[in-house]
């Protein structure tokens, strides 16, 4: 049985209901949105089911909308990869401003180790049931996340060397 | 708190005092870099050492992190291609034509079969650059440092035909969207041709030289072996996935630029080990060739670039005198390009495996969100598992077999 959309798509309703949303084909990427809850669960059976055997963690990466509502302001991105099918997925998994959450799929993919924690550095996201989750290319003593949109670029248009003009106003160093 | 989260000095302290309570021995903390000649790049690795041996390890990383994904939120997408030089610069080419390809899908832009090609050549040269480099490094770092010497006058050719179709070595800024910037001079394909000629049979002779060499054989058999099941769940790709007996490849999962055109074969090891990347390294050197190779045999006839005014800059002499063209080139140079609204995931065979960029459109001139999955960084989060018990030695040529190029680790 080769592994189409639809097959997928009935598949996660099937076992998470209405914790799965938003399939669409986004180019040539079948895209879905997950609730943070479940999210550990619906990648477990991607990846460990038979039929679905998305055996490779392509990518995860973080996004900040600031624009959007409270609960959706930050999202995380994984793309999964069915090597045997070659069939790509992505899952964006929205969380809340306040207390953005989501847990760790290190004990399913050894590799999202590194990319949740720059995920973790630049966007200040928690990953739960990480086992290591402290910056990683950014130096431990900063305190804020770079790239969230608040934080500001330098200003291309300095004219000297005062430390406003950097962004560095607070304890940013 | 988890001893996981303190520094890794002060983790390891901790283990030497433990050890030297237990049964006295004592245990040393040994600083591999940031900037030592065999680290090639500037990342530092914390090891815990017995002796010669390493009992544990921590990699800290981020020395030239250079914000490129912030940087790219506020750029428009013909600023972003100089960013993607400095990823993996050994093979700029592979980046640049992977970030023009993504913009292409985001836009919609149909490229024309010529233009695939003449992207096909000039990738593959990159690879066979970045192949020559990783390859003769790893012999530089058992004690052969002739073949680096030998092979680097044919990475200087390789840079000598980027400079006659780009104007420039290292960071090549190569392309546009929707082509090159301009037509490949006949000079330029009389240097491919001779590069062709010439560069097989150095090739040869350095293979001759280490392949079956007893010395470099003792060396890199058995040292840093990674399983198959390892490399996948670490998320390896490229020629160290290969290594391990995977032969996962982009060019031939999802073709792109053509290449289901040619007929290549994809080099694999079975050991995953140092010797195994070696010899996987070299064979796609000659795959490579064979591609190139076919591609200017079947090189079909068109245009350098795609017919696409909205996003692809006039001829300046048509600035001057016509009115629509200096309106493209205004809006073009402004960066005021029709954009939609969307996401794109594109991955090209880079150097050292899958190179993706994820890119975030909201109609505006910048991407809302562009992240590059770097194999690098991705990849080399297993060495410090894989070196673990392994002696020093064999954790340097180790490391250059991965092919870690620090520009790609930290972006």
């Amino acid at each position: 049985m080769s592994l189409t959309n639809e097959n997928i798509q009935k598949a996660l309703i099937g076992n998470f209901g209405m914790k799965v949303s938003e399939f669409h084909q986004s180019h040539d990427i079948l895209t879905l949105e997950v609730q943070a809850d479940a999210l550990y669960e619906v990648i477990r059976f991607l990846k460990e089911d038979t039929a679905m055997n998305f055996n490779f963690l392509t990518d995860v990466c973080g996004v900040h909308y600031p624009d959007y509502e409270e609960s959706r302001q930050f999202a995380v991105v994984y793309h999964l990869h069915n090597w045997f099918e070659n069939v790509r997925i992505r899952i964006k998994t929205y969380l809340k401003a306040s207390q953005p959450e989501v847990d760790s799929i290190v004990t399913l993919y050894p590799g999202a180790n590194w990319q949740e924690r720059e995920t973790y550095d630049f966007y200040g996201i928690q990953f739960k049931g990480h086992p290591q989750l402290k910056r990683i290319l950014n130096m431990d003593e900063m305190q804020s996340f770079p790239l969230r949109k608040e934080f500001p670029l330098e200003d291309q248009g300095r004219t000297d060397k005062d430390d406003r003009f950097f962004g560095r106003t607070g304890p940013n160093c | 708190m988890s001893d996981l989260l303190l520094t890794p000095e002060n983790r390891f302290q901790k283990q030497i005092e433990a050890r030297l309570k237990e049964d006295g021995v004592e245990l040393s903390i040994l600083n591999l870099g940031p900037t030592h000649p065999a680290t090639h790049g500037i990342f530092q690795n914390i090891l815990l050492m017995d002796g010669e041996k390493i009992l544990d390890g921590e990699g800290t990383v981020g020395y030239i992190h250079r914000a490129f994904e912030k940087i790219a939120e506020n750029r428009p997408f013909y600023q972003i291609n100089v960013l993607t030089d400095r990823l993996n610069y050994c093979s700029s080419p592979i980046n640049n034509t992977g970030w023009w390809m993504t913009v292409e899908k985001a836009l919609g832009i149909e490229i024309p079969k010529r233009v695939q090609y003449l992207r096909v050549i000039i990738m593959e040269l990159a690879r066979i650059a970045d192949h020559i480099i990783c390859s003769s490094v790893m012999g530089v770092d058992t004690g052969a440092l002739t073949g680096f010497l030998y092979v680097m006058q044919y990475r200087e050719k390789i840079y000598e035909i980027y400079e006659e179709i780009c104007g420039a070595r290292l960071t090549t800024n190569m392309g546009r969207i929707g082509g090159f910037e301009r037509e490949w001079s006949p000079k330029a394909f009389q240097k491919i041709d001779e590069f062709l000629n010439e560069f097989p049979a150095v090739w040869t002779e350095f293979e001759n030289m280490l392949t079956r060499n007893r010395i470099f054989m003792d060396r890199t058999i058995g040292a840093g072996a990674v399983s198959a099941e390892m490399a996948m769940s670490y998320g390896f790709t490229g020629p160290n996935l290969r290594a391990a007996g995977i032969d996962y490849d982009v060019r031939v999962a999802q073709p792109y630029c053509s290449y289901e055109d040619f007929e290549f074969d994809i080099p694999v090891g079975q050991n995953g080990d140092c010797y195994d990347r070696f010899v996987v390294r070299n064979a796609e050197v000659w795959e490579s060739i064979k591609i190139i190779r076919q591609a200017l045999e079947k090189m079909p006839e068109g245009p350098y670039h795609a017919d696409v005014p909205d996003y692809y800059l006039p001829p300046k002499e048509d600035v001057y005198e016509n009115m629509e063209a200096l309106i493209y080139h205004f809006k073009i140079v402004m960066g005021e390009i029709p954009v939609p609204n969307t996401e794109v995931y594109n991955a090209v065979e880079g150097g050292n495996g899958e190179l993706g960029f994820y890119l975030i459109t909201n109609g505006s001139r910048t991407p809302y969100r562009l992240h590059f999955r770097r194999p690098c960084f991705i990849y080399y989060q297993a060495y410090n598992e894989i070196v673990k018990g392994q002696s020093l030695s064999d954790a340097i040529i180790t490391l250059s077999s991965m092919n870690v190029i620090a520009g790609e680790l930290d972006c």
